[in-house]
Order: structure tokens, then C-alpha cells, then sequence
């Protein structure tokens, strides 16, 4: 399946992905400005920017072959679907117990705070045809690929 | 404004006749040749080049000369007789005509270079005759050698050809090889010397188009000596041929594929040799690569060779009749002196060579490094 | 001074509303202009660092910012303008010498747009470039007088597709994805790119086929391997952005791989020498290219770079005789990372003229065929470099113009080694910004756009062959230019 990797080397840790993620999973997905503004929440990304004194990269959830956040759910709100082998939450069904969170080993989870839901990356599946934090990375750091680079 | 002053470009007619043989035949020809394309004329220069016409003065050098007035004329004719043995010195034969009542004077004399005059160029007569037409057509206000080959002569005015050709009375003339031209100058020049043919030595070029390449030309021959005086893409035309073929000693073939080189895209389906051996040359010669349209006649003593840009920008038809070779501008003005048994269009770059049988190459100097014999010179 | 009199250069304004506090301007910029206040609880910004390099402009992503001219205005006075009074006060405060970066910025006239190209109508046709072939690939070297058929051998020449080369930028000046993207794209477009005088780093190797090194005053990074596989080999006695004087690279910017590349210790200053130390004069010049070629078996051509200055035709007289295949002359207006505000401003002359002039001289001593001609020293566009051949060059070098398609936005502060945009710096955090895939594509498509626009040019005159244009000055007119002007440019006035 297709994954999304990141070349460490071209990172400017400019938080752009960033950006960009959290508004089109927004409530105003096409206007950065009315995301930030407009929204009763502040909206969130569902990736993590490390930084360093000498270089950044962009990470997300691996849709792991193995997933450990889908054993760990409580409730089953955490399937990864055969076809597409994306990892994804149903959010109907998060309790909001964090269990996935904890059990991820990359730390690829977070909790909204205000929903009381984890989030995590889904590919941008069904709003975008490539995630937005790969077309919008200005460095082009960000790659959409089959295989592992 | 005459030629030198300014740049005057110009669009034309071009024809030209040999007998491979050698026979030589009237002028009339040539000129009801030239006068069928009366249309691609302006009536602002006509001219004609003729070979073989002066068999009883065949060693000498024909200089044909025009003079503004007496004076420059006296003056002229000290610096030749310092120079040269003159063994006859006469006005050329012409029809008055109320066409050309602001005719200069013209005169020809037959000529040998002194050989205290060719010690100064080791005895290279060639060399010599060349330096001095350039010095005194760049020096001397007021005269203007326009021819100075030998057994052969260039006739031109400032009028349409046909009536430049009746003026100088060519038909009374018997050569073997006449080229014409007609000229439509988008300027009024109203100087004799600034019409075709340009000649030199016996090279003689008749043009039609617009070198856009000329001030890199121009520039380039300047560092061999050669001074453009007229500014004419003729002048420039004739000298490159005159490097080339006379003092670099090149063979024909080389010397069209310098002019008129083939696409770089075109030589990678060579063989790498030849591919390298032509790249050579175009790099070496890059300020002899001749841009824009012409289709050219460049004639010798030896035969004439047609030619057009890469692009085939410009008209030119050949065709054969035996021993005798047409080309011209256009199909009529060949059909209407000559009922051919070929007749062709040659493409751009692609050589026309009509030599004297027995001949083996244009340059009558014979300085040629391999014989120049021309298989297909257009590739 | 607990006070200074140097007021910010800029001013930084940020639109409230627009702004999101989303910090990814606090992220990119690199002088630390921008910062979260946790206590305000948003962005604020330290104008008096800022250089206007438009990081953060271009990167913020609601277009919340924007940058002017620091609005405070001194009383009108055109003898004291701004500029001269802020330096004056800089060098009273530190005592040192002002040094910036890039080409002299100054009014000068440019001369590029005083000269109008010619085009056909009616006496000869023009030429399409969508239908008929334009040929502008050209050839760099040492061209024998005549040619010679029973000789096998022939001088070496260098294969241009497109008559325009990258300029030396060395690395120490720039980065090494900078180096990576130049070398990429000469690559791909069959052109040169030149490593300046920083030496050839080991993992641009590949690229050798396309590369010219340099043999500077200083001699950094230059070996026998160097040599070998190198195109070409350039003796750079000058630049036109400081003429007279050496590169100076600060020890900050020479990390390990740097130092290893230019063969000096880690950290220390790398300063070129005035002149070559063993170029004292014309016949010392002819025993080092011979040295080099004599190193390089005479298998590759040997370059010598100039700046233009006042006597340049009599000087490429004598490089020519000395046997330099390649002659490269660079302007006034030349880039450079780091050079005295002064000597960039004031020394050196207009590269229109030096070319015209070295062209017409060589010409004039029917020695032009024995070396190429590269103009350098700010060609901004096709047409500069389509003037530039009809003036007499060959091909041309492009520097500054390399730069912007690299993102460069000429703030001028090379020296300091903080270039936002990963090209004048050696902080890793800083040079992953340049992005050697992005940038090589960029160098393309800048080539390639001048490349289609040349050939329209060239067939809008009639020509279809780049030698037909190679010093044809009567496709060129001056438009407002004087008398000598004209004369010294070897060009008509428009209109004759």
C-alpha cells in the first residue's frame, strides 16, 4: 500500500504540513484563514514536526502491517481495512481512553482535546487525492510511494 | 548614398550559361535570359559577367575600370603603369543610349604585373593583383576597378540588365560562360560600381537575398586583410570564397560545407570521422557560415557553381542541354533560350557545378589540397 | 554605545487578523526575527534583525506579512542619501570595513537596455523556430587559423548546447546542495557549471563531464584528481564584484566538509591572496596554464577569468598570446558572498563595454580565433545574452541569475552565512532548504525558457546558426547612449 514517507534531508521544519493538515480536516477544509478563525476550536493536525538544533522531519502514522493501536482498542473503533490497509478511527465509537495512544510505539496518536477522540493521519482518504502534507510540502521532503525508501 | 555608405539590401534575378566545351557563344542569350525576369528588377543595377571573351589577350589581366572624371582617370593610370606592363589601354566598346547618359567613362586595360612590383608578395601574382584592386577601390576617390581577371570580364551599370547588356554591346561578344544579374535595391543607389556581378581576380558573384549573417562575415574577413569597402553581401561572398578556395586552400566540397553546413542534428547519422571532420570545419570557419537567403552563381575561369542557403530560402533552377548548363533564377528564363532535356530544382545547400570538361575544380590557381573533385557536396 | 544610531533597515508588518499564530515563521527564519511570546500568547517580531530576505512572506500561509522600507525618512539631501549616512555611522560604531553581498546595486546605467535587437521584414525572411531548425549550440577553445585536412588533431573544445554556463560560486560560499543542483542541471542541459575556487567536492564526481574547476589565488581544493577529471580548468585572476583582491570565507563557514574539500583546517579563515602569488606578470600567466596544461596532457582547455577594468582589450591581448584557449571577463556588476562594500561599488566597468572592446582588439590583431569569449557580470534574461553574443561573446556566464532561480531573493547577506534559503550557508539546519531535485529543475526550466526565447530572437532576425550572430554588431542599435558610447560598442544609433 501506499505510505507516506518522509526525506529528512529536505525538511525545513517550517510546520507547513502542519498547517495544512489540520485545516482540511477542519470544518472549513478549503480556507486556511476560516479554519484558524472561525472554528470554536483551534484546529488540530494529526502529525508531529520533530525539531532539532540541526535538522526536522514530518512524521505520521505508518498504517502498520501489525497494528498495535487496533489490538489495543477497547472498544474495536480501530480497524485497519484489508483492501486499502489503512488504519483508521471511528470516531463514534472512541471513548476517548487514550489505550492507543500509549500502546503505539512510534507516538503517532493524539487526543482532541476538545472531542475527547484520538486522531491520528488517514491518508486524507476521501478528502484529498494525495495527502495535502505531500502536495503542500514546499520542499518536496514529504513522498507518497508503494515501497519503503 | 552609394554602396559604402550605408547598407543597401536587394532583391534580384540571377541567370547563368556554360559550354562545357568551351565554345564560345554570343551574349544574347544571357541577355534574353536575364530580360525575361524584367518583373524581379527595379532598373537600379544590371550586370553581367563573361569568360573566354578576350582570346587574344588571354595572358594578361582584363582591368576594367570606371572613372568619375579625367583627372582621377591621369592619376589612376600613373599608379598602373608603375605596377604593370600595359599592352593595351582602351575605352569600352558601348551603345550610346539616352538610358545611360550618366554613364562614367569606362576603360580597359590589359595588363601584366612588373616583376619588381611582385617581389614584395614572392612573386605570387595572384596575391599581388589582389592586394592592389582592394588598395586602390578602398583608397582612390573616384575610380573603381570592377573587373580584373584574365580572358574574362564583368559589365554592369546602373539600369535594367537587358539594357545593360545592349549599352556594352555583349552580344558582339563570343564566351563561353556568361552569368547576369538583375537588381531590385531597396534604396536608390545611383553608383555603377555597387551593381552585380561583384569580381575579383576571375572569381565573380552574382547574389540574390540577404545575408544576415554579413557584419559577422564582414568582421571576420577583416582579420585576413580583406576591406568591405561596398558593404554588399556580393563583395562578402566573393572574398569568403577567396579565402577559402585561394589561400586556405580547401576543396570545394569543404568550402559549401563551410558556407552552407549541414544541421548538427544531420551529422550524428554519420560515421564519426566524417561526423568530426565536418564539425571541424563549421567551428573553425564559424565566420564563414552564410545566413539568410541567397541562391549564389560564383564563377572562375574554370566553370560556375550555384548554390542556395540550407534553407532553400531563395529560387534557383538548373538544367542541361548537352554540353551546355543553365541556372537561373526561374524556369522561364532557361526555357526561354533553351529547350533542356533535364531540368531540376536543387535543394538547399545542394551544389550546382558546371566545369569545363577536363577541369576538375573551380579554383584555376590549382592550389587545392585534394584535387576538390565535387561527388555530393550537399549531404 | 548603549544606544545606536542604526535604525532598522525594515519594517515588518504583520496583519492581526490574517495572522494564525500557526509559528511557521518563528520557524524559518534564520536571524531570529520572530518568536512566540508564550506571555502575549502570540507571534512578535524584532524588526531591527531583519534582512528581507522574504522567508516568512513567502512561507506564511494567509499572507499575514509583509515588509517596507523602514518608513523614518532623513531630510531630503542628494549629495547624503540614506544609505551613505547609515554606513557612515556603521563604520564609526565598529571600525571595520563594510562588507556585503551579491552585484553592485548602484544607479549605474545598464547598459543591456540601451541596445535593441533587430528583426527581418520584407528584404529577408524571418524564421520560425516551430517549424525550421535554430541552431545555437556553440564550441569553447582555441580555434586553429585555418584548417588543416591531413591533421588529426585539433584543439580541445568544450560542447555547448545553450551558449550560457553556470558562474564559479565556491563551496564555502555556498552550499553543497547549491553545488548539487548546478551540476545536475549542466548535466541534463549539456552546458557547464564551474566549482569556484573552493575545490571539487567527492560526491559531485559524476558530474565531471560537466565541470570546470578553478585554480584561484588561493589554490583551495586543487589536486592532480581535481585536474583529471575536470572539463575544463579556469585560472580565476579576478571577479568582477571585487577586482583586484581575494575571496575571503569566514572560518564559521568552513565546516568538515568544506575543509576537506578545500584542503584547509576546520575553522579556519579561507583568504584568497590579492594576486596570485606566482602571477607577478603576463609571461608568468603563460608558464602556469602551461604548467596545467602540461598536467592535464593538453587534453582540456585552459580558461583564464578577468574582471573588466580599465585596460581589459590590452590584457586579453596578452592572455590570449600567453595560450589561454578560453578568455572569461566579468563585469561590475558581478555577484560575490562576501566583498568590501566599496571595491563592489567602485571598481570595475560595465561588461557591455569590456566585451566590445576585447572583441573588437582581438579582431583588430587577427588573434580572435585563438580564444573564446565569456561574458559574465549580470545577465539577467535571454535578450542580455542574445546582446551579448552580437556584441562578441561566445557564450555567457550566469551567477546572480543562477541564484534566483535557486531561490536567492538578493538581500545581499551571503557573508554572514545565515542565507534563509540554503544557498550562502554551511548551518545544516539551513542548507537542507535547498532541495538539489527542486533546484536542479529549476536551473532547467530557467535554460530551457531562455533557450526557446533565443531561438526566437535569433530567427525573428533571420538567423538560424548562433555563429551567424557571434559579433554581427549591426543587429544591435543604442537607444541613449552618447556619441562614444556608440563608438567604444562599435554599434549604430537607432534610427540609422
Amino acid at each position: 500500500m501506499k505510505r507516506v514517507y518522509n526525506l529528512s534531508e529536505y525538511c525545513v521544519g517550517c510546520g507547513l504540513c502542519e498547517v495544512h493538515c489540520a485545516t482540511i480536516h477542519s470544518e472549513y477544509p478549503d480556507n486556511i484563514w476560516k479554519a484558524y478563525r472561525l472554528a470554536d476550536k483551534r484546529p488540530m493536525s494529526r502529525l508531529f514536526v520533530e525539531r532539532n538544533a540541526t535538522s526536522s522531519l514530518s512524521v505520521q502514522c505508518r498504517q502498520c502491517d501489525e497494528p498495535a493501536c487496533v489490538y489495543a482498542c477497547i472498544t474495536g473503533a480501530i480497524t485497519k481495512k484489508s483492501e486499502t490497509g489503512l488504519v483508521s478511527i471511528d470516531e463514534d465509537k472512541c471513548v476517548g481512553c487514550s489505550t492507543c495512544l500509549i500502546a503505539c510505539p512510534y507516538g503517532l496518536i493524539k487526543i482532541d482535546p476538545y472531542q475527547k477522540v484520538s486522531l491520528k493521519c488517514d491518508m486524507c482518504k476521501d478528502i484529498a487525492q494525495t495527502p495535502v502534507c505531500v502536495t503542500r510540502c514546499p520542499n518536496e521532503a514529504l513522498v507518497c510511494r508503494e515501497e519503503e525508501i | 548614398m552609394r554602396e559604402g555608405q550605408i547598407r543597401i539590401p536587394s532583391g534580384c534575378a540571377i541567370s547563368g550559361i556554360i559550354n562545357r566545351r568551351g565554345h564560345g557563344f554570343s551574349g544574347s542569350a544571357i541577355i534574353n535570359s536575364i530580360a525575361l525576369m524584367h518583373e524581379r528588377s527595379n532598373g537600379m543595377g544590371g550586370g553581367f559577367a563573361a569568360y573566354g571573351i578576350y582570346p587574344g589577350y588571354a595572358e594578361y589581366y582584363a582591368l576594367h575600370i570606371f572613372f568619375e572624371s579625367e583627372s582621377v582617370k591621369a592619376e589612376m593610370e600613373k599608379n598602373l603603369y608603375a605596377s604593370f606592363q600595359i599592352h593595351l589601354a582602351e575605352e569600352i566598346p558601348t551603345r550610346k543610349s539616352r538610358k545611360f547618359k550618366d554613364a562614367p567613362i569606362i576603360w580597359r586595360y590589359f595588363a601584366t604585373p612588373l616583376p619588381a612590383a611582385l617581389e614584395r608578395y614572392d612573386g605570387d601574382e595572384e596575391e599581388f593583383m589582389a592586394r592592389f584592386v582592394l588598395r586602390v577601390n578602398s583608397t582612390l576617390r573616384g575610380a573603381y576597378i570592377f573587373s580584373s581577371g584574365k580572358n574574362m570580364g564583368a559589365f554592369k551599370a546602373v539600369g535594367y540588365p537587358e539594357d545593360v547588356g545592349e549599352f556594352y554591346r555583349l552580344d558582339e561578344y563570343k564566351g563561353y560562360l556568361w552569368t547576369a544579374h538583375g537588381r531590385f535595391p531597396t534604396n536608390t543607389p545611383g553608383w555603377w560600381g555597387g551593381a552585380h556581378p561583384f569580381a575579383l581576380l576571375d572569381w565573380s558573384v552574382v547574389h540574390n537575398g540577404e545575408i544576415s549573417s554579413y557584419d559577422a562575415n564582414r568582421r571576420y574577413l577583416e582579420m585576413f586583410d580583406y576591406v568591405c569597402s561596398l558593404q554588399t553581401d556580393t563583395e562578402v561572398i566573393t572574398y569568403l570564397f577567396d579565402l577559402l578556395l585561394r589561400k586556405h586552400g580547401l576543396s570545394l566540397r569543404d568550402a559549401i560545407l563551410v558556407v552552407a553546413p549541414p544541421l548538427w542534428s544531420r551529422l550524428e547519422e554519420l560515421e564519426k570521422n566524417e561526423r568530426e571532420r565536418i564539425q571541424n570545419l563549421r567551428i573553425v570557419y564559424a565566420g564563414a557560415l552564410l545566413n539568410g537567403p541567397f541562391s549564389i552563381i560564383l564563377a572562375t575561369g574554370n566553370g560556375l557553381l550555384a548554390l542556395n542557403d540550407r534553407l532553400k530560402l531563395r529560387s534557383l533552377v538548373a538544367a542541361e542541354d548537352n554540353e551546355y548548363l543553365y541556372v537561373a533564377s526561374e524556369e522561364a528564363a532557361i526555357r526561354v533560350v533553351a529547350n533542356p532535356q533535364k531540368l531540376w530544382f536543387p535543394a538547399g545547400g545542394e551544389a550546382v557545378l558546371g566545369l569545363l570538361y577536363g577541369k576538375e575544380s573551380l579554383y584555376t590557381g590549382g592550389r587545392c589540397f585534394d584535387g576538390g573533385k565535387l561527388e555530393n557536396a550537399g549531404i | 554605545m548603549a544606544v545606536s544610531w542604526r535604525m532598522p533597515e525594515y519594517k515588518i508588518n504583520r496583519d492581526k487578523d490574517r495572522c494564525i499564530d500557526c509559528q511557521v515563521c518563528v520557524n524559518q527564519c534564520a536571524n531570529d526575527v520572530h518568536t512566540w511570546d508564550e506571555d502575549l500568547n502570540r507571534v512578535v517580531s524584532d524588526e531591527s534583525l531583519c534582512v528581507n530576505c522574504h522567508r516568512c512572506i513567502v512561507y506564511c500561509p494567509t499572507r499575514a506579512l509583509n515588509i517596507e522600507k523602514w518608513p523614518t525618512a532623513f531630510k531630503d539631501n542628494a549629495n547624503w542619501d540614506s544609505g551613505a549616512i547609515k554606513q557612515l555611522y556603521a563604520q564609526a560604531e565598529s571600525g571595520g570595513i563594510l562588507l556585503t553581498g551579491m552585484g553592485n546595486d548602484r544607479p549605474y546605467p545598464v547598459y543591456w537596455d540601451n541596445l535593441l535587437l533587430n528583426a527581418s521584414q520584407v528584404t529577408n525572411p524571418s524564421i520560425d523556430p516551430l517549424r525550421e531548425p535554430i541552431e545555437i549550440k556553440t564550441f569553447l577553445g582555441r580555434k586553429p587559423a585555418r584548417f588543416d585536412p591531413s591533421s588529426d588533431e585539433f584543439p580541445p573544445q568544450m560542447e555547448l548546447d545553450i551558449p550560457v554556463l553556470f558562474s564559479a560560486m565556491s563551496f564555502g560560499s555556498v552550499s553543497l546542495n547549491v553545488h548539487k543542483s548546478l551540476a545536475r542541471a549542466a548535466s541534463e542541459l549539456n552546458v557547464f557549471w564551474n566549482t569556484g575556487e573552493g575545490g571539487l567536492h567527492r560526491d559531485l564526481f559524476e558530474y565531471a563531464a560537466n565541470t570546470v574547476v578553478q585554480v584561484a589565488s588561493g589554490r583551495f581544493g586543487v589536486d592532480a584528481e581535481m585536474l583529471a577529471r575536470a572539463a575544463a580548468v579556469e585560472i580565476k585572476i579576478g571577479q568582477g564584484a571585487k577586482p583586484g583582491i581575494g575571496g575571503h570565507l569566514p572560518g564559521e563557514k568552513v565546516g568538515n566538509e568544506v575543509s576537506r574539500t578545500r584542503m584547509i583546517p576546520p575553522g579556519t579563515d579561507a583568504i584568497s591572496p590579492a594576486p596570485h602569488h606566482d602571477i607577478y606578470s603576463i609571461e608568468d600567466l603563460r608558464q602556469l596554464i602551461f604548467s596545467l596544461k602540461e598536467a592535464t596532457e593538453y587534453s582540456k582547455p585552459v580558461m583564464v577569468k578577468v574582471a573588466a577594468v580599465h585596460n581589459i582589450a590590452a590584457i586579453a591581448s596578452g592572455i590570449a598570446r600567453a595560450g589561454a584557449d578560453v578568455i572569461a571577463i566579468d563585469g561590475f556588476r558581478g555577484g560575490s558572498g562576501a566583498t568590501p562594500l566599496r571595491i563592489r561599488d567602485n571598481v570595475g566597468i560595465p561588461i557591455e563595454f569590456a566585451l566590445a572592446a576585447v572583441d573588437t582588439r582581438l579582431r583588430e590583431e587577427k588573434i580572435r580565433n585563438q580564444v573564446s569569449l565569456v561574458a559574465a557580470g549580470s545577465i539577467r534574461n535571454s535578450a542580455d545574452v542574445v546582446k551579448a553574443i552580437a556584441l562578441g561573446a561566445d557564450a555567457v556566464y550566469i551567477g546572480t541569475a543562477a541564484l534566483l532561480a535557486l531561490g536567492c531573493h538578493l538581500c545581499q547577506k551571503c557573508y554572514t552565512g545565515k542565507c534563509n534559503w540554503g544557498i550562502a550557508t554551511q548551518n545544516p539546519r539551513l542548507v537542507s532548504r535547498l532541495n538539489p531535485e527542486i533546484g536542479s529543475r529549476h536551473l532547467v526550466n530557467l535554460l530551457r525558457a531562455w533557450e526557446h526565447e533565443i531561438k526566437e530572437m535569433l530567427g525573428g532576425m533571420g538567423i538560424n546558426a548562433l555563429e551567424s550572430l557571434r559579433g554581427n554588431r549591426l543587429m544591435l542599435r543604442g537607444i541613449g547612449l552618447n556619441e562614444k558610447e556608440l563608438q567604444i560598442m562599435g554599434i549604430k544609433a537607432a534610427g540609422e
